[in-house]
């Protein structure tokens, strides 16, 4: 048979370089270029989980890591290049939870509520999950698109520890993916989720808490229906009626001056989500 | 501007509505704030505990977990995937026999002579009563008392396979084998939209993101056996390979050749993929995160109910529309003559010589022609033409007439149509390897947007066809076989 009869037809490109595969080596270190960024990753955690070796991982940067809780107080950004895409990666402290009892609490915070990333990426300490998935479900109160990158598997092997994480994926509802980060293992695969998650290809659908009180639950509720009053469009109403009940100045004051409403309007007014057509 | 006046209580929809009762909640609700991180922690620690296994501890039986290790196994893992398909072609081999031939009394035995009593009682012509009873009304009883029992029976047990989530298990057991052919592993998973439906298995093609790798699995979605051909290799595996056997075993044999078709033309899909990577479409194999999804338990019922509303009713629908037009001319072909032979013969003694050489005759090609808008209706076709040539009577009742017939009366029939072991065989192959249905086609080139790539959709499959099957009749005719 002619080989030279079947030409590639006009609908195909003449390379690959929408292809997946084409990428999957190619990460790009941007470093502190972050230039026309198309998404932005917020990398949050517990303390000393190993976010900034993932952030330096990714970004090629030398951020200062070091094997105590507390090291970064203020947020590092970044940048890197994966499939055909820029995105920039916001390192915020490491807290144990977002309540803003203190400064680097409420970076984390605030940058998470304000700051729109497109995708947060959660490190997770695999040999300390009960108490790292504290944060894991707090920050699924403020955004959906969570990625769970559950890091220092080597370390709970090395404790006898076996982390199940279909089943964690399951029961919260959203990609987890194993990794290494000092050896980069795993790397492949979290890139590949960041960009889907970002691009909206992956849907996440995370666990939602159901198990306070009764009381508790009437009373967010309530509050919860006033500030979905105020602010229809905005996404997290469940937990700016926690934080008001919970009596947080910021938050009582980010109402009281319609900052919400600001981010509100943002979220329906340039969607970023790139469904794809089915 | 006016300056608005603030009402005394604060209006709902305003921020210090929201605040106000906040606040008074607040109040109201006792240790909120150690209440609320109790849950949380809670929440926490049961989802901590069901995904970390402690040293010493036996992982927690999980039966998913352990269903995928077998299902999914090195050693068992295609195995049982053959048992489970050949399970599910045994059941409906076995069971179909007895509602087809009900059917076939009631459509073609009892309806059939009183729509001709009641034509001949009104006067009709014989040419309109011929072509509307004898041509439209048959073909379509035909394909309903044939397609009808086999598709009830397959497709709820199929469907109830999906529901349980196994197919994405074996979408998994094939991947690594697409991804050595240079295929995408997402191409098992159009590979099983198209067991259904090749046209619907070139539309899930769609999951593929790279156009290379798509156009891999759109060109060789047609090896994937869809519900038109089921029933033929159902057919011809029943009344001429389970003959072979003794009669227990019989439905087993049967069942064991359909799925040997089936798996064949899995082979035939790597083989053209590989084939395919390596030729006109280089290049590199992208990778993909295929989720499991937990195992669920069938809905039986509601499985039943729409796997026979959605799928058998639809696709015999899909038949009987195919085969009304068809059948019309079918009969209109072996009625009017050309020099003292029927259209039908001269098109038949033309292709014949063709055909014996690759081990079918001039009636199975002629039948393909007749089929290419639905493969549902080859058999039908086939047997039609085969009381032509041979001037069978007292089975049907003159040209163009389709017939009532069980397995040992198609059985005869075709024998003194000169089919043998040989011909069931290559044409159980034929019928895998030839080209998509027009439907099909019209989809692929809707996809592609290339008439090229259409074509070769075509070329392909028919090229294998007429190689292999010449090849089994040459080996066969060497080895003394009959035929």
């Amino acid at each position: 048979m002619n080989r030279q009869a079947l030409p590639a037809p006009s609908g195909m490109p003449a390379d690959c370089a929408d292809c997946p595969a084409h990428h999957a080596a190619n990460l790009r270190r941007l470093g502190v270029d972050m230039q026309d960024w198309d998404y932005v990753v917020a990398l949050a955690g517990n303390p000393n989980t190993g976010k900034s070796t993932v952030f330096n991982a990714l970004t090629g940067l030398r951020q200062h890591t070091g094997n105590w809780p507390g090291k970064t107080v203020t947020r590092a950004e970044g940048g890197f290049e994966y499939a055909g895409n820029r995105f920039k990666l916001v390192d915020l402290p490491g807290t144990y939870s977002l309540l803003a009892t203190s400064a680097d609490e409420e970076v984390a915070r605030d940058f998470l509520l304000f700051g729109q990333p497109d995708v947060t990426l959660i490190v997770v300490d695999a040999s300390r999950l009960e108490r790292n998935l504290n944060l894991v479900l707090q920050v699924f109160e403020i955004t959906s698109r969570v990625i769970i990158c559950l890091n220092l598997l080597d370390e709970a092997r090395r404790h006898g520890l076996q982390v199940d994480e279909r089943r964690l994926a399951r029961d919260l509802g959203v990609p987890v993916v194993p990794t290494v980060a000092r050896t980069r293992q795993g790397f492949d695969l979290l890139l590949k989720t960041i960009h889907e998650v970002a691009s909206g290809r992956t849907v996440c659908r995370p666990h939602r808490i159901q198990s306070e009180p009764p009381e508790l639950k009437r009373a967010i509720a309530e509050v919860q229906q006033e500030v979905e009053a105020l602010f229809p469009d905005l996404p997290n109403a469940r937990w700016v009626a926690l934080r008001l009940l919970d009596g947080d100045e910021r938050i009582i004051e980010a109402v009281r001056q319609g900052e919400l409403a600001d981010l509100a309007s943002t979220i329906t007014a340039a969607p970023r989500l790139a469904m794809e057509a089915t | 501007m006016s300056a608005v006046a603030q009402p005394p209580l604060p209006e709902r929809g305003t921020p210090a509505r929201a605040l106000t009762v906040a606040q008074s909640l607040r109040w109201q609700t006792a240790e909120f704030h150690e209440r609320l991180m109790e849950s949380l922690y809670g929440e926490a620690a049961r989802l901590a505990d069901r995904a970390v296994t402690r040293p010493g501890q036996r992982p927690r039986f999980d039966l998913d977990r352990t269903l995928d290790r077998i299902v999914t196994s090195r050693l068992w893992g295609f195995p049982l995937m053959i048992l489970l398909l050949a399970g599910v072609f045994w059941l409906t081999i076995s069971l179909a026999n007895i509602p087809s031939s009900w059917l076939s009394s009631i459509l073609i035995g009892t309806v059939y002579p009183a729509l001709q009593n009641a034509a001949q009682s009104i006067g009709l012509p014989w040419w309109l009563s011929g072509l509307l009873i004898d041509g439209m009304y048959l073909a379509a009883a035909w394909v309903v008392s044939v397609m009808l029992p086999p598709m009830a029976i397959f497709f709820p047990l199929f469907t109830l396979l999906e529901d349980f989530g196994y197919l994405p298990r074996v979408a998994f057991n094939l991947d690594s084998i697409f991804r050595k052919s240079g295929a995408h592993g997402k191409q098992s998973l159009s590979m099983m939209m198209g067991f259904g439906c090749n046209a619907a298995g070139v539309v899930a093609t769609r999951i593929i993101d790279s156009p290379r790798e798509r156009l891999i699995a759109i060109l060789t979605n047609n090896f994937a056996l869809c519900n038109g051909r089921w029933p033929t290799q159902i057919l011809l595996a029943t009344i001429f390979i389970g003959a072979l056997a003794p009669a227990y075993l019989a439905g087993l044999v049967s069942a064991l050749a359909v799925v040997g078709i089936a798996v064949l033309g899995v082979l035939i899909t790597f083989g053209v993929s590989w084939a395919l990577s390596r030729s006109v479409l280089r290049g590199e194999v992208s990778s993909f995160s295929l989720e499991l999804p937990p195992y669920r338990p069938p809905r039986i019922l509601q499985t039943i109910y729409t796997s026979i509303i959605d799928r058998t009713l639809i696709v015999l629908w899909r038949a009987v529309v195919f085969a009304v037009p068809a059948g019309a001319a079918i009969w209109l072909s072996a009625n009017i003559t050309i020099g003292g032979a029927s259209l039908a013969e001269h098109l038949i003694n033309l292709l014949n010589p063709i055909g014996l050489l690759v081990g079918l005759n001039g009636v199975i090609l002629v039948a393909y022609l007749f089929a290419i808008p639905a493969n549902e209706i080859v058999i039908p076709t086939i047997l039609m033409l085969t009381v032509l040539v041979t001037g069978t009577t007292g089975v049907g009742s003159g040209a163009g007439v389709m017939f009532e017939t069980d397995a040992s009366g198609t059985l005869a029939l075709l024998t003194a149509g000169g089919w043998t072991l040989l011909t069931a065989v290559n044409l159980m192959l034929f019928s895998l390897l030839h080209n998509p249905c027009s439907t099909t086609l019209a989809t692929i080139y809707k996809e592609t947007g290339s008439r090229r790539w259409t074509v070769l959709s075509a070329v392909i499959p028919l090229a294998l066809g007429f190689t292999l099957t010449f090849f089994v009749a040459q080996i066969w005719r060497l080895a003394g076989g009959a035929g």
